[in-house]
């Protein structure tokens, strides 16, 4: 039996009671992914990422959703949102929030969704993110049951931000998960979305994501994900986008944690004036892996993307850039600028990067850069003429080099989460957590 | 294969036939033992060298073409190849410079080719078009006396054994590549040059000298090999399109460096690019690579690909010694409906190995050009360094420019910088150039010339004057 | 408290400095000046450590300690700090982060423990408005988008905040208009006392009405061919270098 066969025995025991569609979608997802299998590195998209440790293991469904109250509690953003709460791919009643909703917006668990509003929520899922785009999506396809379906109406502002923690937890049998997030923002709508993935120490669980988000002319959406699973967790995700005219997304991606995470992230621009801002960051250490694969495909004249990918690689971890900017015939008059810049902390550890740029319109604005070095040596020297030790100087400007990416965070609560994260990870003499918090004390006062 | 079961098959294979056809100067189209046993015969070679092409060749048949580059083109029939012809008998050439293709008279002209010169390019059959004789004689002279060997690759598989067998397929190895290993079993043109301990060449060594063969190979193989402390600058090509009726062309290059040597290798290729709509050109499948073996070495690979219907080559380094140095300098122009899938790989594997790569990018008409590298930083290339600038232009709206670099890198102490740009020429330089009074072409050609620059400037002198009026011609016709 | 003897200095093989002595005692201020290519930035980018400069000869002691024997961040520590002509922008690292961890190093050094938060808060406020530097620029990185006097003023709050015993001054005084450099000659004469001294390194006298030395060299040639009081900038001012090289040379 191959691999994907013996994934897919999992799916036939508890689907009886799926709506005819959805048993339709199912089907078109499992035989898709049957068909092409698990990804090898053979494949030019999976050349430096091995999933072997996805393919060869052994995932369960879960079935309950109890979590302990003291963790949730440490590992939730200290935030003002309307908040969805997934275990292992479960919707968490009790640990959710959605009282407040403002009309205009519908957040709904897609288990709800499925069976009550077929029409709205049929047409929509999938669009973007087909079973073709790759076997984890059509994987997704053929399990997806839970999930967050999010629509704005037109001109509709979202006050707070819509926060989906999705928690993975440590027990015997790893389990499996397959969230599907959708996103529909009608005109000239405003919402900030969080995807946060966290959970116990210890969880080697397999999450499978996939996140559609359709902005509609004038849409603004800030999208951030939050990878801070365990360091034995497993993760791939994939978010697609569709952009409208004048419409702005701004992606911020943010990798601390998981063993094995792989993000795709595609933006279609199709109309004029639509601009996408893709903010990345990843900070890995021990045996972490992470792959970011990014495509911003230019359909329409004068649209716009601006990408900045930042990557801090420790002991023996391995992190991957793949970053596409494609300029269809006749986009005329668009810019795209991208950049990847790298530091290696470790001689163990191994980037591998690739900034791509493939352009069909003569009347363009492109540049791709991406650096791998070392800290700025006048800078060091710097800090140490006043008296600061050279690895202290060193772990500053390690923190500074995230702080490019950091700087564009509009949400205060996640840039604090991440600078304190990263400096936290570095060598505990540093102290550079003391720091930030005067920082922040200093400015809040 | 042990050498008996080579006499066998070589036994074996004169049975069937081909034996008695040895007189003859062309073999059928078609790849079998047979001919690569035929070959060899014709050539000469010793044992060892025929069993060196059968391993090719056997590798070869497990292989499959390559299918990543950015590249269209219909499935190649190898087997309608014919695979050795000696060069034409004069009698089969054209017999005077009113018989040939007039375009290409009137490239020659545009270039500025000496008359005399423009038969001998366009084949015709007319004996010491120039003074070719003298030339290369006061120049083997020259070379002789430095000691530098530079002669045919069949001429050095005879004469030369020990040196050949030594360097031969340890820098590209049978197998490496598809064309690569078709060439390795089929070879049977090229050039050798071996510059003894501390001596640099007394001149610039060129395959537009080596007049003995007027028709460029099918299968070159070329072997450049630098001893300690040795220096030669080499050149390939001319930069006159080539009258040529081979379709396909997968040559090797393999350069070796030891210790202090340096080789500069400048290519300018401008082979037929196929008319209008693609029809008729030359698919140029070329594997070039440098080992930089000794400690200091430096290889330099500067190229202007301007012609072929499809391009795919990427010249690169293996920087194994200490503190060597890998240079790749390019400018590629497509044009019409020009393929081009180019770039380099600097292989960093020495402590302090440094690598620079400055690629230019032109594309107009309906051609598609992509550059695509590989920068690796190996485990012990400390203190490794690459800087990588990888420039794009597109003239007119129907054609495609990509950028496909790759990183991969696994030391702390390495610096590794990319920067790529693409872009259109900017109105407001057309404007400035046309407002002086220059018109519209040229001022391209002058705006594009200035975007080459960096390269230009590390051709060999007479060569970077020809590059550019070769540029010109080629973007002729590519505005308005 | 600073004594330079017979020092000898050069780059990439170029000689620098020929020969130059210099005692600074506590209390004491300096100044030093000379034509352009003297050897005056020289001098003190080599009592900081900075790399590139290679010490043929000579000694320089700190307070008895030997200078040359220090890593760089010692000598800051031990009260060394040299204010930049050029301060270097540092993106990301934020003033507040720099301030911090400098004093808390000094302290170490010193066998104190980390300053307390209010504290520190206090002192870095009070500090940046004798400078007249928004508090806002604490959050900013370091000299990150600053101008030419923000950032000089920048490197006089850093000697506020770390009170060294010697503060050398590399051209404090470039890229500075009028308001600025009373600003920052006010910083500087704040820092005057019985127990501190500075060492001013600059080309023009208008500098020296602001901030009055007590000892003025003349640095040409890679020596101090000539010392003297205040009273020396002005003859310089008035006639140039050139009498000074022909008396030393005479």
């Amino acid at each position: 039996m191959s691999a994907a066969e013996r994934f897919l025995q999992r799916l036939t025991a508890r689907r009886a009671d799926d709506p005819s569609w959805v048993a339709a979608r199912r089907q078109a997802g499992a035989a898709r992914f049957e068909a092409m299998g698990f990804p090898t590195r053979r494949d030019e998209h999976w050349k430096y990422t091995d999933v072997r440790r996805i393919a060869e293991g052994d995932f369960a469904l879960a079935s309950d959703v109890a979590f302990d109250a003291a963790s949730f509690d440490a590992l939730r953003l200290e935030i003002d949102a309307h908040r969805l709460v997934f275990v292992d791919g479960q919707f968490s009643a009790t640990l959710s929030d959605l009282d407040a909703l403002p009309t205009g917006v519908s957040v709904e668990p897609l288990s709800q969704a499925m069976v009550a509003n077929h029409e709205a929520v049929g047409g929509s899922l999938g669009r973007l993110a087909g079973v073709d785009f790759s076997p984890f999506t059509a994987l997704n396809t053929a399990f997806a049951d839970e999930g967050a379906i999010i629509r704005l109406s037109a001109g509709t502002v979202v006050d707070k931000p819509i926060y989906l923690l999705m928690l993975s937890r440590a027990g015997s049998q790893p389990v499996m998960s397959h969230p599907r997030v959708l996103v529909e923002a009608g005109a000239r709508t405003e919402a900030t979305i969080i995807e946060h993935y966290a959970g116990e120490p210890e969880a080697a669980n397999f999450t499978n994501v996939v996140t559609e988000v359709m902005l509609d002319r004038g849409a603004i959406i800030d999208h951030y994900k939050l990878q801070e699973a365990a360091l034995t967790d497993l993760h791939v995700a994939s978010i697609h986008v569709d952009q409208g005219r004048d419409s702005h997304f701004n992606s911020y991606n943010m990798n601390l944690g998981g063993a094995l995470v792989r993000t795709d992230l595609v933006t279609d621009l199709n109309a004029e004036g639509a601009e996408a801002a893709y903010n990345g960051l990843f900070f890995v250490q021990g045996r972490q892996h992470v792959d970011n694969h990014t495509l911003v495909n230019h359909n329409a004249p004068r649209t716009f993307s601006n990408e900045n990918y930042k990557g801090v690689l420790d002991d023996r971890s391995r992190g991957v850039f793949n970053g596409k900017v494609f300029v269809k015939k006749d986009a005329q008059q668009i810019e795209a600028y991208q950049n990847n810049a790298n530091l290696l902390l470790s001689d163990r550890a191994e980037i591998d990067t690739k900034p791509e740029l493939v352009i069909y319109a003569d009347d363009v604005k492109c540049s791709h850069g991406a650096t791998t070095g070392q800290l700025d040596e006048d800078a060091v020297y710097a800090l140490r003429s006043r008296g600061i030790d050279e690895p202290m100087a060193r772990a500053l400007l390690t923190l500074a080099f995230v702080g490019e990416v950091m700087d564009k965070v509009r949400l205060n609560v996640i840039a604090e989460r991440v600078e304190r994260a990263v400096a936290g990870r570095l060598p505990e003499r540093f102290n550079l957590a003391d720091l930030v918090e005067t920082a922040e004390a200093i400015q809040e006062a | 294969m042990a050498s008996e079961e080579m006499e066998q098959l070589v036994r074996r294979e004169y049975k069937q036939g081909f034996v008695t056809d040895i007189e003859s100067d062309t073999v059928p189209p078609g790849l079998d033992e047979s001919t690569i046993a035929f070959i060899s015969q014709k050539k000469g070679e010793p044992e060892w060298m025929l069993e060196w092409r059968l391993e090719a060749y056997y590798q070869w048949l497990k292989m499959t073409t390559p299918s990543w580059a950015h590249l269209e083109y219909p499935p190649i029939d190898y087997q309608a190849i014919s695979y050795f012809s000696a060069p034409k008998k004069p009698e089969d050439r054209p017999q005077s410079l009113d018989e040939v293709d007039p375009k290409l008279l009137e490239t020659y002209e545009k270039l500025g080719i000496p008359l005399h010169e423009r038969a001998a390019l366009a084949g015709v059959a007319v004996d010491a078009v120039f003074d070719s004789v003298s030339v290369t004689t006061t120049f083997k002279e020259k070379l002789h006396e430095a000691g530098v060997i530079f002669c045919s690759i069949s001429e050095a598989i005879r004469e030369y054994p020990e040196l050949v067998r030594q360097y031969l397929g340890t820098v590209v190895p049978q197998a490496d590549n598809y064309f690569a290993a078709l060439n390795s079993a089929v070879f049977t043109d090229g050039s050798f040059v071996y510059v003894p301990e501390g001596v640099k060449c007394p001149m610039e060594l060129s395959t537009y000298f080596r007049i003995n063969a007027a028709n460029t190979g099918q299968f070159e193989r070329t072997l450049i090999v630098c001893d300690k402390r040795a220096q030669v600058s080499y050149l390939e090509g001319c930069t006159a399109p080539q009258r040529d009726e081979n379709q396909l062309h997968a040559a090797v290059v393999e350069l070796v460096a030891l210790e202090d040597a340096y080789i500069k290798y400048s290519t300018v290729q401008n082979w037929y690019p196929g008319d209008e709509n693609g029809k008729g050109g030359i698919y140029n499948f070329v594997t070039k690579r440098g080992d930089c073996r000794g400690d200091r070495s430096r290889i330099s690979w500067t190229q202007v690909e301007t012609g072929s219907a499809i391009t795919w080559k990427y010249p690169s380094c293996m920087l194994r010694g200490k503190e060597s140095v890998g240079e790749f300098y390019s400018v590629a122009v497509t044009n019409g409906r020009q393929q081009a899938d180019t770039g380099t790989k600097m292989i960093h594997i020495g402590e302090n190995t440094r690598s620079t790569i400055v690629a230019k990018g032109i594309a107009a008409g309906r051609s598609d050009q992509a550059y695509r590298g590989l920068v690796k930083i190996g485990p012990r290339a400390k203190g490794a360094r690459n800087y990588t600038q990888c420039d794009s232009l597109l003239i007119g709206d129907q054609c495609g420019a990509h950028t496909f670099p790759y990183q991969e890198i696994g030391n702390s102490t390495a610096t590794v910088e990319h920067e790529a740009t693409t872009s259109k020429i900017a109105d407001d330089q057309l404007f400035y150039c046309r407002a002086r009074g220059i018109d519209e072409e040229d001022a391209v050609s002058m705006i594009v010339n200035g975007f080459c620059k960096d390269v230009f400037q590390e051709l060999p002198m007479e060569f970077a004057v020809e590059a550019e009026a070769l540029l010109n011609v080629t973007l002729e016709g590519s505005v308005g | 408290m600073l004594e330079v003897k017979d020092l000898h200095v050069t780059i990439e093989d170029k000689a620098i400095l020929k020969g130059l002595d210099l005692t600074v005692n506590a209390g004491e201020v300096h100044a030093i000046m000379g034509p352009n290519g003297a050897g005056k930035s020289t001098l003190s980018a080599v009592i900081a450590g900075k790399d590139g400069y290679e010490v043929t000869q000579g000694t320089i002691l700190f307070e008895g300690q030997d200078v040359l024997e220090m890593e760089i961040e010692e000598r800051a520590r031990a009260g060394l700090l040299l204010g930049f002509q050029y301060p270097i922008e540092i993106p990301g690292v934020k003033n507040i982060y720099l301030l911090k961890a400098a004093l808390n190093a000094q302290r170490a050094a010193r066998g104190e423990g980390e300053i307390p938060a209010p504290e520190f808060m206090k002192l870095v406020r009070e500090k940046s408005a004798e400078m007249k530097m928004d508090p806002s620029f604490l959050q900013r990185a370091v000299n990150e988008g600053f101008s030419g006097g923000e950032k000089k003023r920048n490197e006089i709050l850093q000697m506020l905040v770390l009170q060294p015993k010697l503060a050398m001054l590399d051209e404090i005084d470039s890229g500075l208009d009028i308001d600025a450099m009373k600003v920052v000659a006010d910083g500087v004469n704040s820092l005057r006392s019985a127990d501190r001294a500075i060492l001013m390194v600059t080309h023009y006298q208008r500098l020296l009405n602001h901030i009055v030395p007590d000892r003025v060299h003349v640095l040409v040639d890679g020596r101090i061919v000539k010392s003297g009081d205040k009273d020396l900038a002005l003859e310089l001012e008035a006639r140039g270098y050139e009498w000074v090289l022909e008396e030393s040379v005479a």
